[in-house]
């Protein structure tokens, strides 16, 4: 017959069964969100990132931005009021990984795209006391630095890997796009356009003689919250 | 009846009496009367040992 | 290790140096670079080591030695431990440092110096996977690796490898904590580090559960006592949680960036499945496996109950894992997980306090020993600080008080109390419990110091702790505070501003357990040079002054 004896004595055995126990949950909670299909609202004008913006993101992730603002508005009324329609799964759809966010020390980004001006911005990100006197955040005056990136269509072809669908021709045009999308006069500004609906083209930084980390990091911050259209959105066919 | 609801109640009623029957057996054969004098060497181990692995006691 | 073996790695090690050579000669990126030439620079510093240790002579050859069990002369391999409790000190007071800098920087903003390097936003990580990886990370290996060997009665299994492990292990930490400050992450808490530091890590993991799981299998003792079962569930649970939650897909082979590979809402479950259990199992199973020993050791008496350790451990590595989504409530997140998160962690409380009882119960009819011993009054105060925070975590996983407490100071008081009342406390024990044993003193230096350290720090902690709980529930009113007419009474900037008082009170709080980490770094070094301070014992000080 079985004995706890024999987990006690053998550690092949204890090694199993502890990798056992401790893989139950695991499984049973994360498995069923990638198959059951209610997980991600059906909504309309989620695209994936434009060049410029996927750029932007990854700034926003590499100063850690996502450690004081949340990007998940919950549905409560005072967060509603404060900041928008509460968050949905389809919204960071294309997020890898997800910038979700656990704290506020500033206030939450989910909507923040639109809500402020691309000067105030600017002004808010180099010396943020300066238009927010009661403000915490750091400064970021060093995102002046010119855009560098290695190989813009290498980072839209991981993506795609990974499930986000990016077309080949947005793959082809990914550093032309990223280019055109801070710079109006430019041939391909309507382009960008098409290929990503509501993209908002105009040179973000100030600056028109050269593509900055700023351009990227505004260009993310005022799409942010603005591509879901709520006009068509349905609660009761996403509840969950 | 989609795969949610069927998985849902599949866990609230036999997933649960499965955890509630092994949790009791679990606890049974732990506490069962007669086993503390076994377990009481075990809880010396660290206490029987010192400086080498050759001390044995 | 024999001549042959010795060959092997020293070949093994040059090709890895010249093959990260050519990795930094074809990066796209700074970091990239930075991080095969550091790489490259360990591999040959190893390889230059190893070859020196090369012996051809006659005698060598003959008799090969190394892992032969028969061949020890009956002594236990401690060399690892002694330099992991240095590493332990070492890193905790770098962690702690940062911690108390980047609280100054909260309160004070100017000090972020709007720099690259020196912004909040990339000392955060270095904060907390210093403290957690590199300072609790050695702990949990040095005190294992020290555990394993008595309770087995057993030298280390291929010890060699057991080096491999601590050294690869700080490695990884330099390459995490270069990275955070040159701006790489995958924006995972507790899970920044980069692809290839994540696959080195992996490696230097799967050498250390081999070591572990080796040293099991060769036992002497019939039985694996308890603290061990806790060792091997944090190594292989860990092992786990790292793999699934680092997959990733790196954008080049040469380039340092890469894209998660799960997005959106899945990211974020498995995430938190991840940095739950890199609470559970990192930071609790691991403590646990110490509390088993130190306790009993210290107090000179088997553990209170050990059909309830059995019990403890079983049941509290199950709940554990389901937790993860206390993280998500209010969410994106389907509310059928967040239901399953909020009622695992409420059962959560029960194995907790049956862990707590166990080992504050160990004292029954020796609470006296508190008096007199302040190493053991270190190692009660974790576990009574252990039984705080899990009463407080199932509590604050309930949907509605986690409306309020989420996004608010109220989570970091908590991880606090857990982490420098729990984890770090013990640790401290255990250091103070080790230290004599490792260097072969008497006793520690001065027990007088170790009590000054137990109080400030405590204090510390309170201090800490009790700010952070203020802040976070006064900001959490503050949000959603409605006036008369039903509007919204505060911006969010006044919710800011009036936080100022308690982060001051919380940078003071940690300053003050910062002191006492280097009260114990002197204690310790005193301890190694072998000198010993005549205080008044420790027993008539408290009742002189109580």
């Amino acid at each position: 017959m079985f004995s706890h004896k024999i987990i006690e004595k053998n550690s092949t055995l204890l090694l199993v069964l502890s990798l056992l126990v401790v893989t139950i949950g695991g499984i049973i909670e994360i498995v069923p969100t990638f198959y059951l299909e209610n997980t991600i609202e059906k909504v309309k004008g989620m695209r994936p990132y434009s060049p410029l913006e996927l750029m932007g993101h990854n700034i926003y992730k590499r100063e850690g931005c996502n450690l004081c603002h949340s990007q998940m508005i919950r549905p409560f009324r005072d967060e509603v009021e404060r900041y928008g329609h509460y968050s949905l799964a389809a919204e960071s759809m294309y997020d890898h990984p997800f910038v979700w966010g656990s704290k506020r020390t500033g206030p939450d980004l989910a909507r923040v795209g639109g809500r402020y001006s691309d000067e105030w911005h600017r002004e808010h990100l180099k010396d943020p006391r300066s238009v927010v006197p009661e403000s915490i955040m750091p400064g970021y005056p060093f995102l002046k630095a010119p855009l560098k990136v290695h190989d813009i269509a290498a980072h839209l072809r991981a993506n795609q890997r990974l499930g986000v669908p990016y077309t080949e021709e947005q793959i082809e045009a990914a550093a032309v796009d990223m280019v055109s999308q801070a710079d109006p006069d430019s041939d391909g500004a309507e382009d960008v356009v098409s290929r990503y609906p509501k993209a908002q083209v105009r040179d973000f930084d100030g600056d028109p003689t050269t593509l900055t980390e700023m351009d990227a990091l505004i260009a993310y911050l005022q799409m942010l919250g603005t591509l879901v259209d709520f006009s068509t959105y349905s609660v009761e066919e996403n509840s969950r | 009846m989609d795969l949610y609801t069927e998985l849902r109640q599949f866990a609230d009623s036999w997933g649960l009496l499965y955890m509630m029957l092994i949790f009791i057996v679990v606890l049974f054969f732990v506490f069962r009367p007669g086993s503390k004098s076994y377990y009481e060497h075990q809880a010396r181990i660290p206490l029987d040992e010192e400086t080498s692995p050759d001390d044995k006691k | 290790m024999d001549p042959l073996s010795t060959v092997f790695a020293v070949a093994l090690s040059g090709i890895a140096t010249l093959l990260t050579l050519y990795f930094a000669s074809q990066a796209q990126d700074t970091i990239f670079f930075v991080h095969m030439i550091i790489f490259a620079l360990a591999a040959g510093l190893f390889t230059i080591y190893l070859a020196r240790k090369c012996d051809f002579s006659r005698e060598q050859m003959a008799t090969p030695q190394g892992d032969d069990p028969g061949s020890y002369q009956g002594t236990y391999s401690d060399g690892i431990v002694r330099l992991g409790v240095i590493a332990t000190i070492f890193w905790g007071i770098v962690g702690f440092t940062v911690g108390v800098v980047i609280a100054f920087q909260l309160a004070f903003p100017a000090l972020n110096f709007d720099l690259p390097f020196t912004n909040f936003g990339r000392l955060r990580p270095l904060h907390t996977s210093a403290v957690i990886f590199a300072f609790g990370g050695n702990a949990l290996i040095a005190t294992s690796l020290y555990i394993v060997q008595r309770t087995c009665r057993v030298r280390l299994a291929f010890e060699p490898l057991a080096w491999f492990v601590f050294w690869g292990y700080q490695l990884f930490i330099v390459l995490a904590a270069t990275g955070y400050l040159m701006g790489s992450t995958q924006a995972k808490e507790y899970a920044e580090p980069e692809w290839y530091v994540d696959l080195w890590l992996t490696v230097v993991w799967v050498a250390y559960l081999l070591v572990f799981m080796m040293t099991l299998m060769r036992r002497k003792e019939p039985h694996i006592y308890v603290a061990n079962w806790f060792f091997l569930s944090f190594i292989v649970t860990v092992a786990m949680l790292h793999v699934v939650n680092g997959l990733a897909l790196p954008v080049s082979p040469f380039g340092s960036h890469s894209y998660a590979a799960f997005s959106g809402v899945q990211s974020a479950l498995v995430q938190w499945w991840y940095g739950h259990n890199a609470v559970g199992f990192f930071l609790t199973a691991g403590f646990l496996g110490m509390m088993y020993y130190f306790i009993p050791k210290q107090a000179n008496r088997p553990v209170y109950s050990y059909r309830l350790s059995i019990i403890h451990f079983w049941s509290l590595i199950f709940l554990y894992i389901w937790a993860g989504p206390h993280h998500l409530h209010y969410t994106a997140l389907p509310d059928w997980a967040q239901t399953l998160g909020m009622v695992f962690s409420v059962m959560l409380w029960m194995p907790s306090w049956g862990g707590m009882i166990n080992g504050l119960m160990t004292l029954s009819g020796a609470w006296d020993k508190l008096r007199t011993d302040p190493i053991l009054r270190m190692l009660v105060a974790s576990v009574a600080f252990y039984g705080m925070s899990t009463f407080e975590g199932p509590l604050m996983s309930i949907r509605s008080v986690n409306g309020l407490s989420h996004y608010t100071d109220w989570t970091i008081g908590h991880v606090h109390s857990g982490a420098l009342g729990w984890n770090a406390l013990i640790s401290f024990g255990a250091i103070y419990y080790l230290a004599p044993k490792l260097w072969s003193r008497r006793e520690m230096y001065s027990l007088r110091l170790i009590n000054w350290h137990f109080w400030i720090a405590t204090l510390g902690i309170v201090i800490y702790a009790a700010s952070m709980w203020v802040s976070g529930i006064t900001q959490g009113l503050m949000w959603r505070e409605y006036n008369a007419d039903g509007f919204l009474v505060y911006s969010f900037a006044e919710t800011v501003l009036i936080l100022h008082p308690f982060y001051v009170m919380r940078a003071v709080g940690g300053l003050m357990f910062l002191f006492g980490a280097w009260i114990m770094a002197y204690n310790v070094w005193r301890t190694i040079r072998g000198e010993r301070r005549v205080d008044q014992p420790v027993s008539e000080v408290i009742t002189v002054g109580a």
